[in-house]
């Protein structure tokens, strides 16, 4: 066994664009699935009992199904029905599905967590239902949960390696394309492996970052 | 006719290759459970050089993404020379990926055993082995038992990901017989209901063993 890196190092423009897709798509499926996420929870802890079911049941299908078969069912399944999408939209889409599940319980979780004492205070001082929800429920909340959304956030984008199945051109598609133009397939991919890692390693020091700036009450006195 | 109707046949086909599907995730939850167990004692070691090698493996193994590691095992192997059966290839994958998961699951439910648990053993005269034994690991035991079904159910969903490196499981039966239907919507449907009834069983247990233990310590 021997090593030759010489073929996956000659594409590196593809592995940096690539890379750009695999960080620009988790991005994008992060903040979509945290809108998923916030409607859900709310949805979920709603006194309307249909709601809430709804809810319950999208976060039980989801996480109870494999992520590869929920993104066949969306890219092939769909067509079916007459809904053509193409492949970057149906990875979109199944991508903010699977994370709002998830991102669903994880603030459901953290809304619980705040007293209900305190949004009863906020309604008599005069607060309207969304200001109390937005400044004294999910503030908060989100401040409670945000180690657990975070590597929430960083298992999406290793999740977002699943979509090379419908060819969508980040990293572990690229890598793919690579090793059936070189044959050297360990080398592309121990090279798309370290890739991740690095992602991943900046993607947590944002968010010990953002942590910082926008909680960073939890952070005076220390 | 040119294609297949999907049928009462092909439901059969995909309940047979979901045996695959749970003797892989067998597979990757005893091998795993064995690697993870020994990786949970090096991050817990008194020896700081074993700590962090447990410690660099973990962050390796949790910051790739499962679908690249398999590749990995499957091409690893495959460049050593060995001529492994997809069983085998799959199963390397995905020993790696459990046992760090697990490890890492573990080496928190030792943790949650308070020191003075330790301390006592010590000076009961227990040895260290001992004490893991017959006071730590008892105890540690009630910790762990919801977090690992709960990640038993991971393993199941994620063996879905070994139909990308040729296994013929549950989700490749799915392509296979999607292709000879033309009917993907109801096919995939099918394979994730049946995902859904294996993962369920395993959310519900995870759940009541949750209840249980815990009802029983307080």
């Amino acid at each position: 066994m021997y090593l030759d890196f010489s073929g996956t190092f000659a594409r590196s423009d593809l592995l940096v664009h690539a890379g750009i897709f695999t960080v620009v798509l988790s991005a994008v499926t992060v903040l979509l699935g945290l809108i998923v996420g916030v409607i859900g929870a709310a949805m979920r802890l709603s006194r309307s009992r249909l709601l809430s079911g709804i809810a319950a049941a999208y976060v039980e299908i989801i996480r109870n199904t494999p992520f590869l078969v929920q993104i066949y069912i969306v890219y092939f399944g769909l067509p079916q029905l007459g809904i053509r999408i193409s492949a970057v939209v149906a990875a979109v889409l199944s991508l903010t599905l699977y994370a709002g599940a998830y991102i669903t319980e994880i603030v459901r979780a953290g809304i619980l967590t705040v007293p209900k004492g305190q949004v009863e205070a906020a309604r008599t001082l005069g607060l309207g239902p969304y200001l109390t929800f937005r400044h004294v429920v999910m503030v908060p909340a989100l401040s409670a949960i945000f180690p657990a959304l975070t590597s929430q956030f960083v298992l999406i984008m290793l999740a977002s390696s699943v979509v090379s199945v419908i060819s969508v051109p980040e990293l572990t598609g690229v890598a793919n394309d690579i090793q059936g133009q070189t044959f050297r397939s360990l080398e592309a991919f121990l090279v798309v492996a370290a890739i991740y890692l690095v992602v991943t390693a900046a993607f947590k020091a944002l968010y010990a970052l953002i942590d910082r700036q926008l909680f960073s009450f939890r952070y005076m006195g220390r | 006719m040119m294609f297949q109707h999907f049928s009462l046949a092909h439901v059969v086909y995909l309940l047979r290759a979901t045996e695959w599907t749970l003797l892989l995730s067998a597979v990757a939850l005893v091998f795993g459970g064995i690697f993870g167990a020994i990786v949970a004692l090096l991050r817990i070691s008194a020896y700081s050089p074993l700590r962090w090698l447990a410690r660099a493996y973990i962050y390796v193994v949790q910051g790739t993404p499962l679908l690249v590691l398999l590749f990995i095992a499957y091409f690893g192997l495959a460049d050593l020379g060995l001529d492994l059966p997809p069983l085998v290839a799959a199963g390397v994958g995905f020993t790696l990926y459990a046992s760090a998961f697990l490890g890492e699951i573990w080496r928190g439910s030792i943790e949650a055993v308070g020191r003075g648990q330790w301390e006592g053993s010590g000076a009961l005269g227990l040895s260290w082995a001992q004490s893991m034994r017959y006071v730590i690991v008892p105890q540690a035991l009630k910790v762990a038992i919801p977090p690992t079904v709960g990640f038993s159910v991971q393993v199941v969903k994620n063996t879905a990901l070994a139909s990308i490196v040729g296994f013929i499981e549950l989700t490749r039966a799915g392509q296979i017989v999607s292709s000879a239907t033309f009917q993907p919507l109801q096919v995939y449907l099918t394979v994730a209901a049946i995902y859904f009834v294996i993962c369920s069983v395993l959310s519900y247990l995870s759940r009541f063993a949750d209840r249980r233990i815990n009802t029983n310590a307080a």
